[in-house]
């Protein structure tokens, strides 16, 4: 209501600033046509009318207030001749009038250049550039993809990287044994198996990846290249079938394979036997270490079974599902997609002394009672570190 | 093992169709080759250079007259059909794909001159589903024996060259598992899905497809008429693509869709004629195959000039891109940006206090 009125009442589309009801002598003497322009506000508007469209009403909120000419085009505010015309046009006048109308492209320039800096430093062409390039490589498919489908660049960049910080915020993971694991050449990993869903599986791959700087190459079972979604993500993080053809073949190829040989009945134990080792499964990880003759690496995780305290299960819907369970805890269903959420516990890894393998005669392989052994032997080995880790434990969110 | 033949008389099946007429004019320009005969109940469409083309369906007893009349020593058995659209009708197809077969074995068992016989099957017979192992070698059986289709019919088809080769010892058999053969001129069912302007995909899934170029199944099945190699040889080029990639590298967008949505699409595209979309395709476009070649390179010693990303971007050439906005929108941003220097990105910080025990 006050624009309404000031704008107006102001000059009236003159120069000058003036009282609003006659300009002032000044502003009188340097309108165009200042001969003329002694006319009162009322009849004002046909006064600059000696340039051909200057009773343009230069800005809409003045049109109701200089009324009489009613010959205002309807797009005069962006017309060309109204702001070529300066002859007529009032200096209080902004023509432009969108709002980002006025910053001019040096400082769009400067604000994209600090904001860029802001986010990638002071190398920001680079970084950006680099951003840029990657993106650029993973729209054209200009990426290498192994065999298996393992996608090194997408599991660096984003799967690693995305769950790094549940790993070193969430669990406060904390890996030893380390240097057991071979800087390069194949190497079996075996881990206990417990959390309802292999989050174990996972933040294992970012421990071993982030200290020994290999990727561990998962064998999972079929259901996971079964579900939509987990299976193209599993395969370009470098998982695998569970099958003794795939785990030869990768251990053939110098690969850092982990499994975790107690399967679902493993995982999906009820909270009251945590940290109990299931059954190790038919020992068809030992006959692949014993072929290809690599080391088994046994590794032993304290904290996955708290993340979500297998409670109950649902046979009848797990039946109608296909899949081996649906796990209750304490949190899912009831809360929902909050009852997904996983509890902070505090995780430890422990990789201990490997197993040699390739000490055996060729054929130990198909003998199974060596097999049955060196199984047993694992196994005990990663019970042992548990209890041994569950001791020094002092709290589960310790 | 290696030993040329002068001048034997090659029989072609299917040359009524392009691969095998391909095929067919190659191996009359091979050495060691006297003549080329090709048969097929339809004529060629295209240039058979120096092949000289019989008309006969390999369903009938005139193959075996033909064999007999002309001196046939090698067999080039390429007549397996993949599309029952081709021919009118799945039973049509089965039809002409098994008992024809059996129909060639049987002229084949007859004619004492017959010496080589080379069946070009598909790595379609190991199937594909979630239990796959990443890659298949020779002696590998399908986790899920196919029941239906294409594939059945490769499987019964192999039953009965095994059958043939056991009751021929003398006789070499050479049986090609070849993968999905793309090229310029291929016009498969696999082919002409890459083809759509737009692809729809199987959401959640990103098969692993390893693929063969045509220029060299045509090389190798010229390869394996020259040799007496006995066996069975994957196919295929180097290393897989997965479908995601493969669609990007031919600047194709892609819709996901539920498996369901994709199969009804197809088969409504196979009502159409637009495409020949089977449940074999849907299994491989959801699960991926990957085929070990070690026997094709050691055994076979054959060694095919494409990868499967190569073979893929001659595919490309001669497609006209429907996709790729984003990807010139991105290029002509980072070309006002210095160029990335060599070397790993800015190395994430190492994880975890491990404060190592052990």
């Amino acid at each position: 209501m006050g624009d309404a009125e000031i704008i107006p009442i102001g000059t009236r589309g003159r120069p000058g600033r003036g009282t609003g009801t006659r300009p002032s002598s000044a502003a009188r003497g340097l309108a165009p046509g200042a001969h003329r322009s002694t006319r009162g506000p009322g009849e004002g508007d046909d006064t600059p009318a000696a340039p051909p469209v200057a009773d343009v009403p230069l800005e809409p909120g003045s049109a109701p207030g200089a009324g009489g000419a009613g010959s205002a085009p309807p797009d005069g505010t962006s017309s060309p001749d109204a702001t070529s015309s300066r002859v007529g046009r009032s200096a209080t006048t902004t023509v432009d009038r969108h709002p980002l109308g006025g910053v001019p492209v040096g400082d769009w320039l400067a604000a994209f250049r600090h904001g860029a800096a802001e986010v990638f430093g002071d190398q920001w062409e680079t970084q950006l550039a680099r951003f840029l390039a990657f993106w650029r490589r993973r729209i054209t498919g200009d990426y290498a993809v192994d065999d298996f489908g393992f996608d090194q660049e997408l599991t660096e960049r984003f799967l690693l990287a995305s769950l790094r910080p549940l790993a070193q915020k969430w669990f406060r993971l904390e890996l030893r044994g380390a240097h057991h694991v071979p800087a390069s050449g194949g190497a079996l990993i075996v881990s206990n198996h417990s959390g309802t869903i292999p989050v174990d599986g996972l933040m294992s791959m970012v421990a071993i990846h982030d200290q020994t700087g290999r990727h561990v190459r998962a064998l999972a079972a079929d259901l996971v290249f079964a579900l939509p979604g987990v299976s193209s993500l599993a395969r370009k993080a470098g998982a695998t079938l569970a099958c003794h053809e795939d785990a030869e073949r990768m251990l053939r190829g110098g690969e850092l394979v982990g499994v975790w040989p107690e399967g679902f009945k493993g995982i999906g134990k009820p909270y009251a036997d945590r940290y109990k080792l299931q059954r190790f499964g038919r020992g068809g990880f030992v006959s692949a270490a014993l072929r290809t003759g690599v080391p088994i690496i046994p590794l032993s995780v304290v904290g996955a079974e708290e993340i979500y305290p297998l409670v109950g299960n649902v046979p009848a819907l797990a039946r109608l599902l296909g899949v081996p369970y649906v796990p209750i805890t304490p949190f899912f269903p009831w809360l929902g997609p909050l009852g997904m959420v996983p509890l902070p516990s505090k995780w430890m890894l422990e990789l201990g002394e490997p197993i040699r393998t390739d000490e055996h005669e060729p054929g130990a392989a198909d003998d199974p009672m060596l097999v049955f052994d060196v199984t047993d032997q694992v196994r005990e080995t990663i019970q042992q570190t548990l209890y041994a880790l569950l001791m020094e434990r002092e709290s589960i969110f310790g | 093992m290696g030993e040329r033949d002068a001048g034997s008389v090659v029989l072609v099946t299917g040359v009524s169709r392009d691969l095998a007429r391909r095929c067919g004019r190659a191996l009359a320009e091979a050495p060691g080759v006297r003549r080329v005969i090709g048969v097929d109940v339809a004529p060629p469409t295209g240039d058979v250079g120096g092949m000289s083309f019989v008309r006969a369906d390999v369903r009938s007893p005139v193959i075996a007259k033909v064999i007999a009349a002309e001196d046939v020593e090698v067999v080039v058995h390429l007549g397996v059909i993949a599309t029952p659209g081709a021919i009118g009708g799945r039973a049509a197809m089965k039809e002409h794909n098994v008992l024809g077969t059996m129909q060639l074995l049987a002229a084949c068992q007859r004619s004492p001159q017959v010496r080589r016989l080379v069946v070009k099957s598909t790595t379609t017979v190991y199937g594909a589903s979630s239990r796959d192992p990443a890659m298949f070698t020779e002696d590998m059986e399908p986790r899920r024996v196919p029941r239906s289709g294409y594939a059945k019919d490769v499987v019964e088809i192999e039953g009965y060259v095994r059958g043939f080769a056991r009751r021929r010892p003398d006789c070499t058999v050479t049986t090609l598992r070849c993968a999905n053969v793309v090229g310029p001129h291929v016009r498969s069912p696999f082919t002409s899905y890459l083809r759509l302007p737009v692809v729809p995909r199987v959401a959640g899934f990103d098969p692993r497809l390893q693929v063969l170029h045509e220029d060299d199944l045509q090389a190798a099945v010229v390869y394996s008429v020259a040799r007496a190699l006995p066996g069975t040889f994957n196919v295929a080029g180097a290393g897989v693509l997965p479908l995601s990639q493969l669609l990007r590298r031919l600047r194709r967008p892609s819709v996901p869709m539920p498996a369901a949505a994709v199969g009804r699409l197809g088969s409504l595209a196979d009502q159409a004629r637009i495409s020949d979309f089977s449940p074999e395709l849907l299994a491989l476009l959801t699960h991926g195959r990957g085929v070990d070649t070690t026997a094709m390179q050691d055994v076979l010693g054959f060694a095919p000039r494409w990868t499967s990303a190569t073979a893929v971007a001659d595919f490309a050439t001669t497609l006209s891109p429907t996709g790729g906005h984003l990807e010139r929108a991105l290029g002509s941003l980072s070309d006002r940006l210095p160029p990335v220097p060599v070397g790993p990105a800015a190395v994430p910080p190492l994880a975890t206090g491990g404060d190592g025990r052990g």
